[in-house]
C-alpha cells in the first residue's frame, strides 16, 4: 500500500549569520501508513516540528522530496496542500465564532454555504460543543478552545491531519481525556494523524507508530512495544522510560544473545540485535520493572540506598557493587511493605529476556 | 506587597499629580470660559453669553477656513493611513534584515527633523513646483499634511502588527486561504482598530498643524489655525476663545467617537 506521507532525504539548513547554520533535519526518510496514528517524539530542538512545518507547508526542505499519496508537494504553498494542523497555540481567530473559526477552511475553499453550515454542525457535535457555536473563541476555556481547534482542522476533511504538540498547554487531567478523545477522533474520521510531542508517556498511549528523533535524525520508527521493549539505541532506551544502564565487555556473542562481563565479574546474558565482537566494550539496558529484588545473591549485588513510595509502585535505588545505582521498580501490594530497608543487602535477578545490548 | 510599592503611595505623588493636571488644564479652561465672555476684552469678565460664538459662526472667513481644514485632514489622514498601513505590513511581515532599522528612522523622519526645517524645505521646493505647473489648489497642502501624518498613523498600526499572533496567517494558509484572502479575513479585521487609532491620529495631527501649514499655503488658503494665527496679530476679541472652544469640542468629539468604534472592534 502506497503511504499517506513519505519523506525521501529531507534536509532542512537554516543558514544562520555567518558560518553557523543549523541542520535541523539531516537526510531524514520515513514513510507514515495511511489511516495511523503516527508520533514525532525527541527533545525539544530534534527536528520534529522543523518536519511537521514541512509537511504542512510553512516551510520548505533544503533538499529532498515530500510524497503526499505519491506526489511531490514539497513546493506547494501551505494553502494548496489537503493537510490541515492543530496548533500549539491553537491559533483560533478571535475575531470570529466558534462556528465560523471551524468553518473557515471550507469557506476558503469556496464551498457552498449550506454545506458549510451541516459540516460545521457535524463537526461541533464530533467535539461536544454544539451549545457553544455562537460564542467567541475568547469566552471559552482552554480545553475548549483544544476542541474547536480540532474541529477546524477536521472540518475540510484532510488527507494528513498535524498534531503540534497540541495538549502541552491543558492541565493533566484534561491532558488524559484529551489523549482519550484524540484517539477517539483518529478513529472516528479515519485520518491520518501525524503528532508531535516530547512526553514519551504521551507518545506510547496514543501512537500507532513511533519515530524517535534526536538532533535532526530519526533513531527508530517503531511501535510502543518496539521502541520501549527493542530500543535500537541507546538514546532511544534512555529518553523512553527509565532505564538502568551497566557498562561492561562482551565475552561471547551470536544467534542475537550475548553474555556480557561486568566490571565486578558478575556475567550478564543479554539479547543482542545487532551484532556484537567478543572483547568489545558495551552497553546493557534493563528496565526497572524487568529486574526482582531477591534477599541473598542474584545477578547482581549492591546495597539499598533509597526506596519512594509511588502508589501504585515502590521504586528501590541499589548502590552497586560497581559503582552505579540501578533502580528496580516494584509493584504495592495493600498489605504487605516492599519488604526492604535501606542499607541492608540485597541481590538483584535478572531474567533471560530482560537485558538487552546497545549501540552507544 | 505590591501595595508597599505602588506608586500612589510614594510620598507627594498625590500633591505632584494635582499639580501636573492643574497646569494642563487651567489654562484651557481659562479659554473656554472666557469664551462665554460678554465684553469686548479677554481679561475683563462681564457676563455670560453667547455672543462671540453667533459672531464667530456669522464669520465667512472663519466657516471657509474650517471647511478647508477639515477636507485637507480628511484627504491627508486617510492617505497618510493607507501608506502607514502598507509600510507597516512591509516592515513587521518579513524576517529582520540589515537596514531595517534604518528603514524605521526613514519612514519616522518628520517626527524627528524640526518641523520648521521641513516647513522652510517645502516652501522653497513648492514654489518652484508652482511657477513651472501653475496649479496652485489645496493639492500642497494636502500633501505636505500626507507626509508629516504617515508616522502618527504608522505606530500605532505597527504596535497592533506586532502584538498579533502570527500563527494566526499561518492557520489561515494551512485553511487553504491565499495571501490576499488572508490579509482580507484574518489580517484585515485584527488591525482595524490600530488603523482606526492611526487614521484619528492623522487627523487631529493635520487639523491643528499650523508651521507646515503656514510656510505651504497660497494665498486665500488659510487653514483654521493659520486664520487665528492671522487674527491674533490684529488685536484678539473673545471670537478667538469661541472658535477655539468650538474646536475643542469637536476635536474631542472626534476622538472620543473614533475610541468607542475601536473599541467595539475589540
Amino acid at each position: 500500500m502506497r503511504p499517506a506521507v513519505e519523506a525521501k532525504g529531507v534536509t532542512r539548513v537554516f543558514r544562520g549569520t555567518g558560518q553557523d547554520s543549523v541542520r535541523a533535519l539531516d537526510n531524514v526518510s520515513v514513510a507514515i501508513r495511511e489511516n495511523e496514528f503516527f508520533t514525532l517524539l525527541g527533545p525539544s530542538g530534534c527536528g520534529k516540528t522543523t518536519l511537521l512545518r514541512l509537511i504542512a507547508g510553512f516551510d520548505f526542505p533544503t533538499d529532498g522530496e515530500i510524497l503526499l499519496y505519491g506526489q511531490d508537494i514539497a513546493p506547494l504553498p501551505p494553502f494548496k496542500r489537503p493537510v490541515n494542523t492543530v496548533f500549539q497555540s491553537y491559533a483560533l481567530f478571535p475575531h470570529m465564532t466558534v462556528a465560523d473559526n471551524i468553518g473557515f477552511g471550507l469557506k476558503m475553499l469556496g464551498r457552498p454555504k449550506a454545506e458549510i453550515e451541516a459540516r460545521v454542525d457535524a463537526m461541533l457535535k464530533l467535539v461536544h460543543m454544539q451549545e457553544l457555536k455562537n460564542r467567541r473563541t475568547s469566552q471559552i476555556s482552554g480545553g475548549q478552545q483544544q476542541r474547536v481547534a480540532l474541529a477546524r482542522a477536521l472540518a475540510p476533511q484532510p488527507k494528513v491531519l498535524l498534531l503540534d504538540e497540541p495538549l502541552s498547554a491543558l492541565d493533566y487531567k484534561l491532558r488524559k481525556e484529551m489523549q482519550i478523545e484524540l484517539k477517539r477522533l483518529q478513529h472516528e474520521t479515519g485520518i491520518t494523524f501525524i503528532f508531535v510531542t516530547h512526553d514519551q508517556e504521551e507518545a506510547l498511549t496514543m501512537s500507532d507508530r513511533i519515530a524517535v528523533m534526536s538532533s535532526g535524525n530519526i533513531l527508530q520508527v517503531g511501535t510502543p512495544w518496539d521502541v520501549y521493549d527493542h530500543p535500537a539505541e541507546r538514546f532511544v532506551a534512555d529518553f523512553i522510560g527509565e532505564t538502568n544502564f551497566l557498562t561492561g565487555t562482551v565475552e561471547n556473542a551470536g544467534n542475537g544473545q550475548a553474555q556480557v562481563a561486568l566490571r565486578s565479574g558478575a556475567k550478564i546474558r543479554a539479547i543482542a540485535a545487532v551484532d556484537f565482537r567478543a572483547g568489545s566494550n558495551a552497553t546493557l539496558m534493563v528496565r526497572p520493572e524487568h529486574a526482582k529484588l531477591v534477599k541473598g545473591r542474584g545477578d547482581l549485588g549492591g546495597i539499598i540506598e533509597n526506596i519512594v513510595y509511588f502508589g501504585t509502585d515502590t521504586h528501590i535505588h541499589v548502590r552497586l557493587d560497581e559503582g552505579d545505582v540501578f533502580m528496580v521498580r516494584q509493584q504495592n501490594s495493600r498489605s504487605a511493605g516492599c519488604g526492604f530497608e535501606n542499607g541492608t543487602r540485597v541481590g538483584i535477578s535478572i531474567g533471560d529476556d530482560a537485558a538487552q545490548l546497545l549501540k552507544d | 506587597m505590591a501595595k508597599r510599592f505602588d506608586v500612589r503611595r510614594q510620598n507627594g505623588f498625590v500633591s505632584l499629580a494635582i499639580l501636573c493636571f492643574f497646569l494642563l488644564y487651567l489654562p484651557i479652561a481659562t479659554l473656554v470660559v472666557y469664551a462665554f465672555n460678554d465684553n469686548d476684552s479677554l481679561a475683563i469678565w462681564k457676563g455670560f453669553s453667547l455672543r462671540w460664538f453667533h459672531v464667530a459662526w456669522n464669520n465667512g472667513l472663519v466657516i471657509e477656513s474650517s471647511i478647508r481644514s477639515f477636507q485637507i485632514a480628511a484627504v491627508a489622514a486617510l492617505l497618510a493611513t493607507i501608506s502607514a498601513t502598507m509600510a507597516a505590513l512591509a516592515t513587521t511581515r518579513t524576517k529582520p534584515y540589515r537596514g531595517l532599522t534604518f528603514k524605521y528612522a526613514f519612514i519616522n523622519q518628520p517626527l524627528m527633523v524640526p518641523e520648521i526645517v521641513t516647513a522652510v524645505a517645502l516652501l522653497i521646493v513648492f514654489s518652484r513646483i508652482k511657477i513651472w505647473t501653475g496649479y496652485s489648489g489645496l493639492g500642497y497642502l494636502i500633501a505636505a499634511h500626507t507626509a508629516f501624518c504617515v508616522p502618527f498613523a504608522y505606530l500605532p498600526i505597527r504596535a497592533r502588527l506586532e502584538s498579533m499572533d502570527l500563527a494566526l496567517e499561518t492557520a489561515a494558509a494551512d485553511l487553504y486561504a491565499t495571501k490576499w484572502k488572508t490579509f482580507l479575513h484574518v489580517t484585515l479585521p485584527l488591525l482595524w482598530p490600530g488603523i482606526l487609532a492611526g487614521l484619528m491620529l492623522a487627523f487631529v495631527v493635520s487639523l491643528d498643524d499650523v508651521v507646515i501649514t503656514e510656510f505651504v499655503k497660497s494665498g486665500g488658503q488659510d487653514t483654521l489655525p493659520t486664520y487665528m494665527l492671522g487674527q491674533i496679530r490684529r488685536g484678539v476679541t473673545p471670537e478667538i476663545n469661541a472658535i477655539s472652544t468650538a474646536f475643542l469640542v469637536l476635536s474631542i468629539g472626534i476622538v472620543t467617537a473614533f475610541f468607542f468604534v475601536s473599541r467595539k472592534r475589540t
